[in-house]
């Protein structure tokens, strides 16, 4: 059990590294001088080779890689050439919480309704129902999210105005607000991930309805209700979970095409005009932050595993 | 006679184009064990899956099953099963270690049922279950009940299943091969403990069972199946020491010659369930088995002492 | 068992069609869009690029059978070019893509030790990224444009490839006949090519045609963005971008474009379902 979280966390460990060399290397592998970009357009030699220094640019590739971790962890990730100071404050002040709330909302939207459609289409396999909601769960992970939500902003907020456009309130700040705001981009964003959800809970629960436990379950006298909603869902939160974890990056890379839909300032619409304005620190910054969230909430669901399966406790 | 718990007539059974169960019928007194035996695949589990209301919608039921005062168990709606199972019918299952839920302690899986069919209160139902899991014959039964059930032996497993299933004093137990996943060494222990617990509450007992001495040493009664035809039935010592079947007689016989617990005899297999003659199942393997035997069904009648379905039955040995 | 026993081709591969009857639809509509593709010149009714001030944000109908957009360009003709684009990218990416995981994905099946294990590590780490937003990535390296684009989809692809090649080479080695021929000490590059590949090839075409759709999906979005192509390209996600902006008087702007993107992006996933429920051992053993 131990040695088991032990080599998760060292393989973890190996990930992040390898995600950082890339990420540092996206930086000098991208086109232009950062020292000319710097210094604008006219410098002497010598003040080139001050600032190269001040830069650390001197250095050897691994030094200023050690260096750029070493900055990155205690959050110096250096100021934008264009406008913005601070980018640690930018980023993770600003954006990341955007774009966070957009995930955890549309996350809890997919399985509010993605996990009782699964569930009652398994129950009842192969009947009508289940037919309509796999051909639907099939739609909807395979539509262009980008494009339901203009449809959404034509239909629900243009047309009948029941719904804000675009812009973004923080919940914590104006919950009502916020919710009100949210409520299209999270649709939006979760509906993709709805259909990926009914389609694993639907093949989890037909696997668990199989098992010996859920016939002597009905045997005991259990209504159908507990036989399906306390017996069989128990046994398939261990599918839901990982589902989660791995399509977090799903989840993450549609959120980048909502908040370009909705005008939501997160990570998405960072990531968007740091590729159009070339500030590669800005792209390092997204593609870091990424993969951190991508890694920690896949090891979290790897610890979490002897939690939802007691078999795995004692091993 | 008053006593009939349950009496099923021509119980059948189809899945698709198979006939699994062809027109079963038998009758179980109160407080009379009976074993159903005959190879695996004959549709012994199934006759206690279809009276225990378990069949999936795949299969499709005729005949009638008179329990108690139920005038038909297969009938009944979902909400008419959920009133009896549980309460007056039970199971055992085969393989306790997957019929217990997983996720969930034995404790609480035990104390639910008492909370939800006897209504006892949290507290209650946890005294009586570590009370039940006393008389199954668990040991340290209060540390037991935070168990998991993979934390715990095969036997004591089944010793849960049984405390489980006996918790609302059923009328009527049905026990599928109850063993067949144990340690011989524990298999009579736990065949002993169901018939202990059935007898102290005067309940009825339907074993499924592919092991012949194991029921000649515990049931009243037997009842052989083959192919999911009743070939003989009656007081196990009357059939067992003098079988008329010619089937009866090949499986006495494989368990005397080869020793094994496994009902399967040596020559001749069963044919597909879709390409039954529609006389006499064993009709394709039987040594004394003629034309009529393939097309029409013997009835079953009683022979000395005992049910017979046979045109060509065995001498009196 | 699942990589000896090679899937049935022939005998079911009529019956298919028969017995998907969606699945036999989607390869139709797909067809269409590839037929669009290959004889856009012909089919469509305008130069995509025609510009005119006199038919500026027309509704459907008339002249212009899909209406025409903020410039006057003839939509029905930009969607039929712009099939050729979609098609071309997400091909071009997913062979890329495939091509890269079928080699690091051999290298990594096949290594030993402690390069066994970094090479597991790399392939974490691109999978730790969406490919959406490594290609996101490789675009700000790259710069804009058809042929960036496609690198940067196929790039991205590469981690989700390798890690099915990866198990699949797993699975073929630890079959009695590798290593035996491994036993005989026989050149690596021999059993790679006798024994691995052939047994790994048939699954990757499966993963290619359920992976066309993501591609398709992955450079529309870059273009939706406004970091992948450039206009005036006919690209969907650039015409969906372009419409944005009037969608509340003229819907079909972004609306015509959108629908020709969500029909090919549906028709691609029901034809990689069915032909991976069909082919994929895996799926087909019960996982």
């Amino acid at each position: 059990m131990l040695a088991h979280i032990g080599q998760k966390v060292a393989q973890t460990f190996a990930v992040l590294l390898i995600v950082s060399f890339a990420s540092f290397a996206l930086l000098k592998l991208a086109p232009g001088d950062p020292v000319v970009l710097m210094l604008g357009s006219e410098f002497s030699q010598e003040t080139y080779d001050d600032m190269r220094a001040q830069l650390g640019l001197d250095q050897p590739f691994l030094a200023q890689y050690v260096q750029w971790l070493g900055d990155f962890v205690t959050g110096h990730w250096g100021t934008s050439y264009v406008g913005r100071a601070d980018i640690y404050t930018y980023v993770v002040h600003e954006a990341l919480p955007v774009t966070l709330t957009l995930t955890a909302a549309s996350i809890f939207l997919a399985l509010l309704i993605g996990v009782p459609l699964g569930v009652i289409s398994a129950v009842r396999k192969d009947g009508v129902l289940d037919t309509v909601v796999a051909a639907g769960a099939l739609t909807l992970t395979a539509f262009p999210s980008f494009f339901l939500g203009i449809l959404l902003i034509w239909f629900l907020a243009v047309r009948f105005g029941l719904f804000p456009v675009m812009g973004f309130v923080p919940p914590w700040q104006d919950f009502a607000a916020g919710m009100w705001h949210l409520a299209l981009p999270a649709l939006t964003l979760s509906t993709f991930f709805i259909g990926m959800i009914v389609r694993v809970t639907r093949a989890a629960m037909i696997e668990v309805m199989e098992q010996p436990y859920i016939a002597s379950a009905r045997a005991r006298g259990e209504p159908q209700w507990r036989v399906v909603w306390v017996h069989g869902m128990r046994n398939i939160m261990m599918p839901l979970v990982t589902t989660v974890g791995l399509q977090l990056g799903g989840i993450l890379q549609g959120a980048v095409l909502t908040e370009t839909v909705f005008s939501l300032p997160g990570l998405g619409q960072m990531l968007t005009n740091a590729v159009l304005g070339r500030e590669y620190v800005l792209v390092q910054a997204g593609v870091m932050l990424t993969a951190l969230m991508f890694i920690f909430v896949n090891l979290l669901v790897d610890l979490s595993y002897p939690f939802l399966d007691p078999r795995l406790r004692t091993r | 006679m008053n006593d009939i718990l349950l009496d099923v007539r021509d119980l059948t059974l189809d899945r698709g184009e198979k006939r699994i169960l062809d027109r079963v019928s038998l009758t179980l007194a109160k407080g009379e064990t009976l074993a159903l035996v005959g190879e695996s695949g004959a549709g012994k589990s199934t006759i206690a899956i279809a009276l225990m209301g378990l069949l999936g919608r795949s299969a499709t039921t005729s005949g009638t099953a008179r329990f108690d005062d139920q005038p038909d168990l297969l009938s009944l709606s979902e909400r008419g099963w959920a009133a009896l199972r549980g309460r007056k019918l039970a199971m055992v299952f085969q393989d306790a270690g997957a019929a217990l839920n997983p996720s969930f302690t034995v404790g609480r899986q035990l104390a639910s049922v008492l909370r939800r069919q006897l209504g006892l209160s949290k507290f209650e139902a946890r005294s009586r279950a570590v009370a039940l899991m006393e008389s199954v014959g668990i040991n340290d039964a209060e540390g037991r009940m935070t168990a998991y059930p993979h934390q715990l032996s095969g036997g004591m497993q089944q010793r849960v299943m049984v405390a489980i299933a006996l918790a609302c004093n059923p009328d009527l137990l049905f026990a599928d091969e109850p063993t067949s996943a144990l340690d011989v060494t524990i298999q009579a222990q736990i065949i002993r403990l169901i018939l202990e617990q059935t007898r102290a509450r005067g309940a009825s007992c339907i074993f499924v069972l592919h092991d012949l001495a194991l029921a000649s040493q515990s049931c009243d009664r037997i009842v052989v199946l083959y192919a999911g035809q009743v070939m003989e039935a009656g007081p196990t010592e009357v059939v067992l020491r003098d079988p008329r079947h010619p089937y009866t007689r090949l499986l006495q016989s494989c368990v005397i010659e080869i020793g094994t617990e496994d009902l399967t005899p040596p020559e001749g297999s069963v044919p597909p369930y879709d390409q039954m003659p529609a006389g006499c199942r064993f009709s394709t393997r039987c040594p004394r088995a003629d034309a009529r035997c393939a097309a029409e069904r013997p009835p079953l009648q009683p022979v000395a002492g005992r049910d017979l379905a046979c045109w060509h039955p065995e001498d009196a040995a | 068992m699942a990589v000896i026993d090679v899937p049935r081709k022939r005998g079911t591969s009529h019956g298919i069609f028969r017995r998907r009857p969606f699945f036999t639809l989607a390869c139709l509509v797909v067809l269409f869009f590839i037929a669009c593709a290959a004889f856009a010149s012909w089919i469509a009714p305008y130069d995509p690029l025609a510009q005119s001030i006199d038919a500026m944000m027309q509704p459907p109908g008339g002249d212009h059978l899909l209406g025409t957009d903020s410039y006057g360009q003839d939509i029905l003709s930009r969607i039929i070019h712009g099939a050729r684009y979609a098609l071309l990218i997400g091909l071009g990416s997913v062979l890329l893509g495939a091509t890269g995981g079928l080699i690091l994905g051999v290298a990594a099946g096949l290594s030993k030790g402690w390069v066994e294990w970094v090479l597991v590590r790399i392939i974490d780490a691109i999978l730790a990224l969406p490919s959406l937003i490594l290609a996101v990535a490789f675009i700000a390296l790259l710069g804009q444009g058809v042929d960036k684009v496609t690198l940067a989809v196929g790039l991205s692809m590469i981690g989700p490839f390798s890690r099915t090649v990866r198990s699949d080479v797993l699975q073929v080695k630890s079959q009695l006949f590798v290593e035996a021929a491994g036993l005989m000490a026989i050149p690596r590059l021999h059993i790679i090519r006798r024994h691995i590949l052939p047994n790994i090839i048939f699954p990757l075409c499966v993963q290619v045609t359920v992976r066309v759709s993501e591609a398709v999906l992955v450079s529309a979005s870059l273009s939706f963005l406004g970091i992948g192509v450039t206009p005036p390209t006919p690209d969907w996600g650039l015409m969906i971008s372009e419409g944005r902006g009037f969608v509340s008087f003229a819907p079909w702007m972004s609306g015509m474009p959108g629908l020709a993107l969500a029909a090919l992006l549906i028709a691609l996933a029901i034809m990689g379902d069915g032909i991976r429920e069909e082919y994929d051992p895996k799926l087909r053993q019960g996982r």
